[in-house]
């Protein structure tokens, strides 16, 4: 395959930036998305250009290091997917692809398609957990929680951070992220005890953190590689409205 | 490659007395620091993974002040989290005989009698906490409908012992960790620093006082002081370029503390895990895992005839090869990790393999489709499925999988006693980092439980002990400058380089050289090459690399080729150690020493110790520590 890359390419934060062209020939459809762009690095390192920076790192859809805006579809087009396992079978022979980093005011471009997350961590530091230090567990049968439960918490649980959510949304929203969060440990009998504090704390957070607020759109669910249903806002919401009331 | 043998290590910090007791000894002989003196000492934790992650939190718990660093952008990515299968733990929930000291046996022997018993015993005695303290944390482990957790029982166990998260495990207890770690971030016990890399220890009136790291966004090298410094930097399977590791582990924070005085241990143990997706091209970045989990009720075969090119499905049963069943009947598909991956191996080299270019086998479900229907096997292996067939583009519900061996894990690391100590004190190395517990290969589901056992349970108390003499005052300045240097000047050399190929271009042929040479199988021959070939091709990296950009920005150049710099010293360390040991255990398959049914065959006369690498300016030194097995006797191991 012979591809077209249009490709945002900014020095560092205070560089404007701006889409370069490159083109990229022999590119397997075997490949992943990722791999392709190697390709594309290795040909500039050895022309003496800047390659283009990247955050990647288990490329096994995990890690949730990796995210970019593939012809303005964060992830690209295909559901449920990180960018690393997307692979180009995908895509049309002679095709131009457009690749963006996250556009976020909370997420500020650090270089080319690499941007700042730390948000994200100081959401989860306002109350993302349960207190209970190493060694102070009771036996873990001592409470048993309804399958049920389990796998819908399991299901909010697999949130990989990697802010494709904010990126869809037209807002710039980190609701998602931070519903997915509550809504794990709101599930559960061990995370009751904080179960208001944490949701107030958590949302409070993400509004100083500069995301927008959620109007129901649902593009981040769209995009989100786990699949977390938009239903976590509401249990967000839900617990954010009680610890208001209380 | 020359070297030279140096003295014994004789003491290893274990209790005395019956093993039952000897972590409790342990514990209570360790001193304790008061609560208001542990503020004033000072912890650093390098890496975040599964070890680092709890180690640096519990810390913070403690009340220690802590400084955790790790090269992703956030501590939540570590490559624990792609662990799928599961964590063993003793906890016997299913009444079906398991115990600790079954999980201590098990251990033991599924290390091939290359683990101190002492180590493994605390392992499988804390492997229950384990469970209580993530539960506590919500760690939304499977569940039965009565409430209680699901077990399974997972490679190489004859009980069911393994919790697990569906296929996501690691991601499950990584972010249970990392959550109390952010909650120890916000209470300010733990300062974090992401995107910054460990490039040098620093080692000051004989301890480990510091590190120096690299941030990764600005370029500015830094000097941080503790009175501690605790590595957690996971394995070293990278070594291979192409492994199931992530793109960014490196042996770099490990071998610059070895080249400060840490002994390295059996740097050649490496497990090679069986059921990876085969590698589909020139191009391939990694190689993928799914969880072995799969072979509980997935099987494994091959046609028994060669070069056989029908699609699976036209291959009648009595031509099919169910060489695992058929060569161990009691173990079946669930034989060790190494045993499996050389019998596939050796089923390809017969010419029976499957896929582009021979080199996979077929992982086939349609038994257990007919046994327990499609829904219930997409319950339990779905998202492995869909893994499969997002990157090869087939649907294993229809057609078999096919599998081969990567590189997974290394049972190798930095050597270290019953505290977890290396050989520089106040230099602490937990988890995949470290060479301790796992011997000579490491059991499924027993990595998860490792890195929170030492980073949870373990290294808190046994740092404790040593901290009590703390805080050791200033750190000599000239060793501070000495080690900056020292990290400035290769970068330095890196940069000025401006050759023709590119540091990736190099780690490939590195990988591919070990994986020939330093592989499934060696030999003393391919040894022998490889240790002639790695000097030539890091020569030729240092002459002919190429970095772009500069030093002072956010480079992924720089940071590959730093890393890769450092791999071609280890991989000489791994292929001398290879070629001394001359006998086979675990993940080290030495081609001269097999019986007559091909199984590898250990020679405990010899080889029943440690090998601990000593680096001098004269070259490797090797310190043997005696391996004695007071509870398990040492057999050869069948799983026929």
């Amino acid at each position: 395959m012979n591809l077209t890359l249009k490709v945002w390419r900014q020095s560092g934060p205070s560089d404007k930036g701006r889409m370069v062209t490159y083109h990229v020939e022999d590119v397997s459809p075997d490949m992943s998305f990722l791999e392709m762009l190697d390709v594309l690095n290795e040909r500039l390192i050895l022309e003496g250009d800047d390659p283009v920076a990247f955050d990647h790192d288990c490329r096994e859809g995990i890690c949730g290091m990796c995210g970019m805006v593939i012809n303005g579809v964060a992830h690209g087009e295909q559901r449920a997917t990180t960018t690393c396992q997307l692979h180009m079978r995908h895509f049309e022979d002679g095709a131009t692809i457009t690749i963006e980093p996250w556009r976020a005011a909370p997420f500020p471009v650090v270089k080319d398609l690499v941007v700042d997350r730390s948000a994200f961590d100081r959401i989860i530091q306002a109350g993302g957990f349960v207190s209970v230090p190493a060694g102070s567990a009771p036996d873990a049968h001592s409470i048993p929680v309804r399958k049920e439960d389990a796998d819908a918490a399991f299901d909010a649980a697999t949130c990989i951070g990697c802010g494709a959510c904010v990126a869809a949304c037209p807002n710039g929203s980190a609701s998602l992220f931070t519903a997915a969060k509550i809504t794990h440990l709101s599930l559960l009998p061990q995370g009751q005890p904080e179960r208001l504090s944490r949701a107030k704390a958590m949302v409070d957070q993400m509004d100083a953190e500069g995301f927008g607020g959620c109007t129901n759109t649902g593009e981040c669910t769209a995009v989100c590689p786990k699949g977390i249903p938009l239903d976590a806002i509401a249990q967000m919401n839900s617990d954010y409205l009680k610890a208001n009331s209380k | 490659m020359k070297y030279t043998e140096g003295p014994e290590i004789r003491d290893t910090k274990a209790p005395e007395g019956p093993i039952e007791g000897r972590w409790e000894k342990r514990k209570f002989s360790a001193r304790l620091v008061n609560p208001a003196n542990k503020r004033k000492l000072h912890v650093i934790v390098v890496g975040t993974g599964l070890a680092g992650g709890s180690a640096a939190a519990t810390l913070g718990e403690l009340g220690y002040n802590v400084t955790s660093f790790c090269y992703q952008d956030s501590p939540r990515r570590a490559h624990s989290i792609a662990a799928q299968g599961g964590i063993n733990a003793a906890k016997n929930y299913r009444g079906d005989g398991d115990s600790i000291y079954r999980l201590f046996y098990d251990t033991v022997k599924g290390g091939d009698f290359r683990a101190r018993e002492s180590n493994v015993y605390r392992l499988a005695e804390v492997s229950v906490n384990i469970i209580d303290q993530a539960v506590a944390q919500g760690v939304p482990f499977a569940r039965e409908y009565g409430g209680l957790l699901d077990t399974r029982s997972f490679g190489g166990a004859q009980v069911s012992r393994t919790f697990y998260a569906r296929g996501q495990t690691g991601q499950q207890l990584l972010l249970g960790a990392y959550q109390a770690l952010e909650r120890q971030i916000a209470a300010g016990t733990v300062t974090m620093h992401t995107r910054h890399e460990m490039l040098d220890l620093i080692v000051s009136d004989g301890r480990a006082r510091g590190v120096i790291v690299r941030d990764m966004v600005t370029g500015e090298i830094e000097r941080h002081f503790a009175d501690a410094v605790v590595l957690a930097t996971g394995g070293y399977g990278n070594v291979f370029f192409l492994s199931t590791n992530a793109k960014g582990c490196n042996t770099t924070a490990i071998w610059r503390a070895h080249e400060r005085g840490a002994y390295f241990a059996n740097p050649c143990y490496t497990q090679i895990h069986p059921t990876c997706i085969p590698v589909s091209g020139e191009y391939q970045s990694k190689l993928t895992l799914m969880s072995e989990s799969l072979r509980n009720d997935g099987r494994v075969w091959v046609p028994l005839k060669k070069n056989d090119t029908r699609a699976p499905g036209d291959i009648p049963e009595e031509e099919r090869d169910y060489y695992l069943e058929r060569i161990y009947p009691a173990f079946g598909n669930l034989v060790p990790r190494d045993i499996a991956s050389r019998a596939a191996k050796n089923v390809c080299d017969e010419g029976r393999g499957v896929g582009p270019g021979g080199l996979g086998v077929f992982l086939d479900f349609r038994d257990a489709i007919n046994r327990l229907g499609r829904d219930a096997v997409e319950k339990k292996y779905g998202n492995l499925f869909e893994m499969y067939e997002r990157i090869t583009g087939e649907n294993p519900y229809d057609v078999p999988m096919r599998i081969y061996p990567a590189v997974h894990y290394t049972m190798g690391g930095l050597w270290v006693d019953y505290d977890l100590q290396s050989t520089i004190p106040g230099l602490f190395v937990i988890g995949e980092a470290n060479f301790s517990d796992h011997g000579a290969n490491r059991l499924g589901a027993s990595a998860l439980m490792q890195g929170l056992a030492d980073g949870y349970f373990v290294l808190p108390t046994t740092i404790g002990d040593y901290l009590a003499d703390g805080p050791f005052g200033d750190v000599d300045e000239e060793a501070v400058a000495e080690a900056e240097i020292k990290v400035r000047s290769k970068i330095e050399r890196l940069m000025s380089v401006n050759g023709t190929r590119t540091p990736d271009s190099f780690h490939r042929e590195l990988g591919k050289l070990m994986w020939d040479y330093c592989g499934m199988e060696r030999t003393e021959e391919s040894l022998r090459k490889a240790l002639e070939r790695i000097p030539e091709l890091r020569e030729e990296f240092w002459q002919n690399v190429k970095v772009t950009g500069t030093a002072e920005e956010l480079n992924q150049v720089l940071e590959k080729a730093g890393r890769v710099a450092d791999f071609f010293d280890l991989a000489e360390l791994m292929c001398l150690d290879a070629l001394v040991r001359t006998e086979s255990c675990g993940g080290h398959f030495r081609a001269e020493s097999q019986d007559a049914d091909g199984e590898a065959l250990r020679d405990d006369e010899n080889f029943a110790h440690v090998s601990a690498w000593e680096r001098t300016p004269d070259g490797p030194v090797l310190h043997k520590e005696p391996l004695e097995y007071e509870y398990v006797k040492m057999t050869q191991r069948s799983y026929k």
